[in-house]
């Protein structure tokens, strides 16, 4: 049982304090959860503390792999939106 | 105890509309209105102090990445080397590669003045970074001012920590005093464990603003108001929050404009919300001016910016350059203190001065804006080409005022991702618009002519000159050649 952050990571440090279990580390190229620490904050939050302030949409993994924060839902900015917007921008 | 408020004063105020005390004539007024103990703590920050910001200069180091809250107008996601906007750093630093870039700077940069902490993301997100940085500089740099800029969310819980290391400026973001308004500016706080959202989070993140400005207001600790203009969404609602802060005893409110483009990525600019004019600014500003001293001069600096407020050295002093410079630092300390008593008599002198060129003109004449030409001291000492940014004053027949700068250097420019290609000049000129002249110590002709077709008069005559002696000049040379006689020229039907 254990979260994970993948390359989206931007090295905030935000989640590193707040976790319960010392499982975050500073690595390269960002930072990592350590599995055999993780316990996805059973038993000591209602939510995974890392996944609550992480500022980056689909940087953390829950233990299936699925973005614990899916596109749109921190930002607020529909996906479509932002399609439209990168799309516009490369097109330039 | 309320700290008096720059402008806050009775007779000042008495004109109701129109321009306020507290921003109008010489800028000198800014400061000299305070009382002794606040202007001793403003006079050479040049973020506090518009006088102090043609002179001193400041650094920020970036020390703070997490951030406690998510903004609209910001992307964590973001970092481009181009860009210079608030939460935009190339490095960041731990606690003691930010003590001794500080050193260094204030060695190489004698007129530096100030070190803040402001970001990348939220200081006090990252309390122990920060503060380890600050109690290592009140040790090893007694002679150099401590500020910090947050979002509010932790400032109760940390404002014992900063009095006690001495730190005597706070900025707080205040972008409205409406949980309502708050929910169209921020998606998300993070709040005893718990990512919250809508109106309930901004609702508390206001609650700890406010908690946060009385508190440090208590402990006499100077306040500053940062608020960004959104227009449609807090325009209206921001001069509410103007009464309010002021009301608790900020001492100087700074109202910037949105910076949103879809390329940085925020909700702001790939929703397509637009950010202000100059003009709709400068209005805003004028309406705030009745309640409380407005701050005009922010240059809505990066989080690592370096120098003085409308340059970044930054290059310079990145990491590894930093590494291989040797500094005495005690040796530095007296130079700079030299240095900043030879400012401190120049201001000094210059205050001696009757403060407000004497304007001439008959009442009515109208009001002009004028562009000028400055890499510091106070006075036109910049050529037209080299300068980055203008400085715009309108001059009137109630004197010279400063209200505002133009950036001439897009957010981003030199790569094809970013941005639209477009001639400099082109830019320049465009930035200027509004102005009907323009002030520099050198000009070349290809600019003269182009300035002149776009009516904006180019001006080499005032080099070296003091700005606001300039500017009046030029405005009297502009009443006596029947230039103000009637209102802004309209197309004839």
């Amino acid at each position: 049982m254990s979260l994970s952050i993948i390359e989206s990571c931007v090295n905030c440090w935000a989640c590193l304090p707040v976790c319960p279990s010392n499982a975050i580390y500073e690595a390269k190229p960002h930072f990592k959860i350590d599995a055999a620490k993780c316990t996805e904050c059973d038993g000591d939050f209602a939510q995974p503390q890392c996944a609550s302030i992480c500022p980056i949409e689909g940087a953390i993994l829950d233990q299936l792999g699925a973005a614990i924060n899916p596109p749109g839902s921190l930002t607020g900015i529909p996906p479509s939106m932002m399609e439209a917007a990168m799309a516009e921008i490369r097109a330039r | 105890m309320e700290l008096t408020v720059l402008g806050d004063n009775a007779a000042q105020n008495s004109a109701g509309g129109g321009c306020s005390a507290g921003s109008c004539g010489s800028t000198d007024h800014q400061v000299s209105h305070l009382p002794d103990h606040i202007r001793e703590k403003v006079e050479n920050h040049p973020c506090y102090s518009e006088k102090a910001h043609h002179y001193f200069a400041r650094m920020h180091v970036a020390v703070a990445p997490a951030c406690n809250i998510q903004c609209h107008y910001c992307n964590r996601k973001y970092d481009c080397a181009n860009e210079s906007r608030p939460g935009v750093v190339s490095e960041v630093l731990t606690p003691a590669q930010a003590v001794k870039k500080t050193m260094v700077v204030a060695a190489n940069i004698p007129q530096m003045t100030v070190l803040g902490i402001a970001g990348p993301g939220d200081p006090l997100a990252n309390p122990e970074k920060t503060f380890e940085t600050f109690r290592e500089l009140s040790e090893k740099a007694p002679d150099i001012k401590l500020c910090v800029s947050t979002n509010g969310l932790a400032l109760p819980d940390a404002v014992e920590e900063l009095a006690k290391h001495n730190i005597d400026h706070v900025t707080i973001t205040i972008n409205c005093v409406d949980p309502e308004v708050g929910a169209k500016i921020y998606p998300w706080i993070f709040w005893n464990n718990r990512r919250i959202k809508g109106v309930k989070a901004a609702k508390i993140l206001i609650e700890q603003q406010q908690k946060g400005l009385e508190m440090l207001v208590a402990r006499g600790i100077l306040v500053k108001v940062n608020s960004v203009l959104i227009p449609g969404v807090n325009d209206e609602h921001l001069k509410e929050v103007s009464r309010i802060v002021k009301a608790k005893g900020a001492f100087l409110h700074n109202v910037m404009p949105l910076i949103a483009e879809a390329e940085h990525g925020t909700f702001y600019g790939v929703m397509g919300q637009r950010g202000p004019s100059p003009e709709e600014l400068s209005e805003l500003q004028d309406a705030c001016a009745g309640d409380m001293n407005m701050m005009r001069h922010c240059r809505q600096c990066r989080a690592d910016a370096v120098g003085m407020l409308g340059e970044d050295r930054g290059d310079e002093f990145t990491m590894d350059k930093i590494e291989t410079m040797e500094i005495d630092y005690e040796e530095a300390m007296v130079k700079r203190a030299r240095v900043h008593a030879a400012i401190a008599e120049t201001l000094a002198a210059d205050h001696a001065k009757v403060s407000a060129p004497v304007m001439t003109v008959a009442a009515g004449t109208r009001p002009v804006q004028m562009a000028v030409a400055t890499s510091g001291s106070g006075v036109i000492n910049q050529h037209f080409g080299h300068a980055k940014e203008f400085l715009v004053y309108e001059a009137s027949p109630n004197g010279v005022r400063f209200i505002g700068h133009r950036k001439t250097d897009q957010y981003c420019i030199g790569d094809d991702t970013c941005g639209e290609k477009e001639s400099s000049l082109t830019t320049t000129i465009r930035a200027l618009e509004g102005c009907e002249a323009v002030l520099c110590s050198k000009i070349g002709f290809e600019p003269w002519d182009l300035l002149e077709a776009a009516g904006i008069q180019p001006n080499g005559e005032h080099a070296m000159e003091s700005i606001e002696e300039a500017v009046a000049a030029v405005y009297l040379e502009m009443a006596k050649a029947g230039k103000l006689e009637q209102a802004v020229i309209t197309a004839a039907a």
